[in-house]
């Protein structure tokens, strides 16, 4: 991990300083903003945690806990949401079985999240599945594509 | 160069997810398979085209043959073989796969400036925009124009920022060119967070350059060395063209040391937003860049004085720029005959929601609402009634059926309540609930005010909390008074646009639809059938068929029933989704 952290840091300095460019850099490599990570360039840096935390609690871009294997993403915008985006968030709770408050399946296979709007709302409503855009989902539609995931891997 | 055959695929978000990639793929496995490529050589050409609009129609393949263009709908990587034999070597197209009227209807009224060159231009292809006269407008700028000669131009064409504010484009850079300083930046906003809207996403998808040459004219008028083009994450393939663009245009000296020979240089930065919906404010974005907390400032100063690192900095939409190279191109005056006295020109809209032909349009400011919806977007999808229009987003309002015949301009659509903001327009039918959709407003303002003024952090919270207790069935009198109350100290209060306009989709719903707040408020109905609380289903026992059609739609599994035999719904597990209510053929099930 140090390793990592450590070459994080040169482009910190290559960055003119940007703390979201750092916590860019820390998503991309772990899926998550781990604490120990904070923790190490709050040393380093000699900035204190809480502003590194508090630009990470900011922006929705940020995760402090990590993520499942597959991103299972629902647009909740405005079109998405007067064709029933709702439904597909309800379908997929119940389909992933996963507890009140919690997006990531307890195998850590499925992480799923809502995200304002991804700008396809021609093809409302939409789903977006491990970066891959789907228009005009319908719950039945959403669950056969986690089915196939959940069989092919 | 002119090519005897052209096939363009469309490749937007839209068009990729229908299935682009894979059309593209069967047109090219095709084309070579059958030695059409090798025949004509040079002279057959398959490339990418960006969104032409129509996205509900996708994916669309133009197929130029002898330069006769024919448009074809709904096509699939299956079909790619009979139209390569029937139209391209025969030359009958397939006119069962080809578009309808509608098609064309949905085009009509439309006058594309902006999105000109989306649909024809090779988004990936620099040379494909230069050979539409794209840079065209800069080198004439550089070598004939001073800066103050091009921001005359632009003032002289009345161009108004297409985010929101529409503050007069000259005026800014005019500000920004007088002030004295060593580094002066220029802002491409592309930080789309209106949910409900994606013309920027789908202008640097589909013209990439475009943006570029405008930015690069921006840069040239106020003197600025450095540009930032601030951009949603959630567009990952917005990001991948530009950055792609910018490459291009590096390699072709349109940006980087001395421009063109010039005693001008000038370089643009990709800076990618971080998720805040607030990030879209000018301060707020600049403190983003700068890499803290999107907060923004009290304003004075203005960023055109004080802005990115303290530099004077103009903050430009994605509209806004891609606009520039056509008005340098084609003349102030020309731009200035489209649109009405004060707002000129075009403005692009996403057109969505309970409409037949949704998709992105680009009208003349001024062209009145009724033509919009039923002329451009052809009515009312499944011919359901039209009830409201939602215009601006989160800031702005719902304009209902009586006002259709409002102009659609900036001042015009103030006037209802409502504003152009940056253009989304979502159509509401019947079986939209007018207070839900306040409240899914308020939802979203709430979560995304960033805290730092209390009107806006506490305001917006409590203006929710009362549109949840009345779409919950526990709303009191004098409810809607109180509304009105709160959203006018807010708007009044309120440090930046975020909060001074959150209340907009309250008051204009409660100005329109005041008697559907009452019905939930005293009679506890929701006359849209959408608020969970104050419905249920029930299966209609004289109209079930038992097709089975609702079992299978319902995501909670509270539907049972054998095949041709009467269902059932438990009302204990039903999440009163409404899922079953559209999916039955047969009416069979209430709600109420």
């Amino acid at each position: 991990m140090e390793n990592i952290l450590e070459k994080i840091r040169t482009d910190y300095e290559r960055h003119e300083g940007n703390i979201i460019s750092l916590l860019q850099d820390i998503q991309n490599e772990f899926g998550y903003i781990p604490e120990d990570a904070v923790n190490w360039f709050s040393r380093q840096l000699d900035i204190p945690t809480s502003r590194f935390f508090g630009i990470a609690t900011f922006y929705s871009q940020f995760h402090l806990a990590p993520r499942g294997k597959n991103i299972i993403t629902t647009c909740c915008g405005t079109a998405c949401h007067v064709k029933g985006s709702e439904r597909l968030i309800t379908g997929l709770i119940k389909e992933l079985d996963l507890p009140d408050g919690e997006n990531t399946t307890a195998d850590r296979r499925f992480t799923i999240e809502k995200v304002n709007c991804v700008g396809a709302c021609s093809i409302a409503p939409v789903a977006v599945i491990n970066k891959k855009v789907y228009g005009k989902m319908t719950t039945d539609s959403l669950l056969k594509e986690v089915k196939k995931i959940r069989d092919n891997t | 160069m002119k090519h005897d055959l052209t096939i363009r695929v469309c490749m937007g978000t839209g068009g990729m997810a229908a299935g682009g990639s894979e059309v593209m793929k069967a047109f090219k496995k095709q084309v070579k398979a059958r030695g059409i490529a090798a025949d004509i050589k040079k002279h057959c050409h398959i490339h990418k085209v960006g969104c032409r609009g129509l996205c509900a129609k996708d994916v669309l393949v133009d197929i130029i043959r002898k330069g006769v263009r024919t448009t074809y709908q709904f096509i699939k990587p299956s079909m790619v073989e009979k139209i390569i034999d029937e139209h391209i070597i025969n030359g009958n197209p397939v006119e069962e796969w080809v578009v309808g009227e509608d098609y064309h209807q949905f085009h009509d009224k439309q006058i594309k400036i902006v999105l000109s060159g989306c649909g024809s231009v090779d988004p990936e292809d620099i040379n494909s925009y230069i050979s539409a006269d794209g840079y065209k407008a800069f080198k004439q700028v550089i070598s004939d124009a001073s800066p103050s000669e091009t921001i005359e131009t632009i003032k002289k064409s009345g161009l108004r920022g297409r985010g929101g504010a529409g503050f007069p484009t000259g005026i800014k850079w005019e500000i920004c060119s007088k002030e004295k300083a060593l580094h002066k930046y220029i802002i491409c906003n592309a930080d789309e967070g209106d949910p409900g809207a994606f013309m920027d996403r789908s202008v640097i998808e589909g013209n990439p350059h475009a943006v570029i040459e405008g930015m690069i004219i921006g840069a040239y008028a106020i003197g600025a060395d450095k540009g930032y083009v601030y951009i949603r994450a959630e567009y990952p393939l917005a990001v991948e063209r530009l950055k792609n663009a910018l490459k291009q245009a590096r390699r072709k000296n349109f940006l980087g040391k001395n421009i063109l020979g010039a005693k001008f240089s000038f370089d643009i930065k990709v800076k990618l937003g971080a998720g805040a919906f607030v990030c879209g404010e000018e301060t707020a974005l600049i403190a983003s860049i700068e890499g803290q907390r999107g907060m923004p400032k009290a304003k004075p100063p203005f960023p055109v004085y004080k802005g990115l690192w303290g530099k004077p900095t103009v903050i430009n939409n994605v509209e806004t720029l891609a606009n520039v190279p056509y008005i340098i191109r084609n003349g102030a005056q020309w731009y200035a005959s489209f649109g009405t006295e004060k707002s000129k020109g075009t403005k692009v809209f996403a057109l969505t929601g309970k409409i037949k032909n949704s998709g992105l349009i680009e009208v003349p400011m001024g062209i009145p609402l009724r033509q919009i919806i039923y002329d451009i977007g052809g009515g009312i999808e499944n011919n359901k009634a039209f009830k409201a229009v939602q215009t601006g987003g989160p800031s702005g309002g719902c304009i209902p059926a009586e006002m259709l015949d409002t102009p659609v301009d900036f001042e015009s659509l103030a006037k209802v309540g409502s504003i152009v903001g940056s253009g989304g327009m979502v159509v509401l039918d019947e079986d939209n609930c007018i207070v839900n959709i306040a409240k899914f407003f308020l939802q979203f303002t709430q979560s995304e005010s960033c805290g730092k003024c209390t009107p806006c952090r506490i305001g917006t919270k409590r203006l929710l909390e009362i549109l949840e207790r009345i779409t919950s069935g526990n709303g009191r009198a004098g409810d809607i008074e109180l509304l009105e109350d709160l959203a006018d100290a807010i708007k009044a209060t309120s440090l930046c646009g975020l909060g001074q306009t959150a209340p907009n989709p309250v008051l204009s719903t409660i100005r329109y639809f005041r008697e559907e707040y009452e019905a939930h408020i005293t009679k506890k109905k929701c006359p849209a059938g959408v608020c969970k609380d104050l419905l249920s289903y029930i299966v209609l026992a004289e109209f079930c068929k038992g097709c089975g059609a609702c079992r299978r739609v319902c995501p909670a599994g509270a539907i049972s029933g054998e095949r041709k035999e009467k269902h059932t719904i438990n009302p204990d597990v039903c999440v009163k989704c409404g899922a079953c209510f559209e999916a039955c053929k047969f009416k069979a099930i209430g709600k109420g």
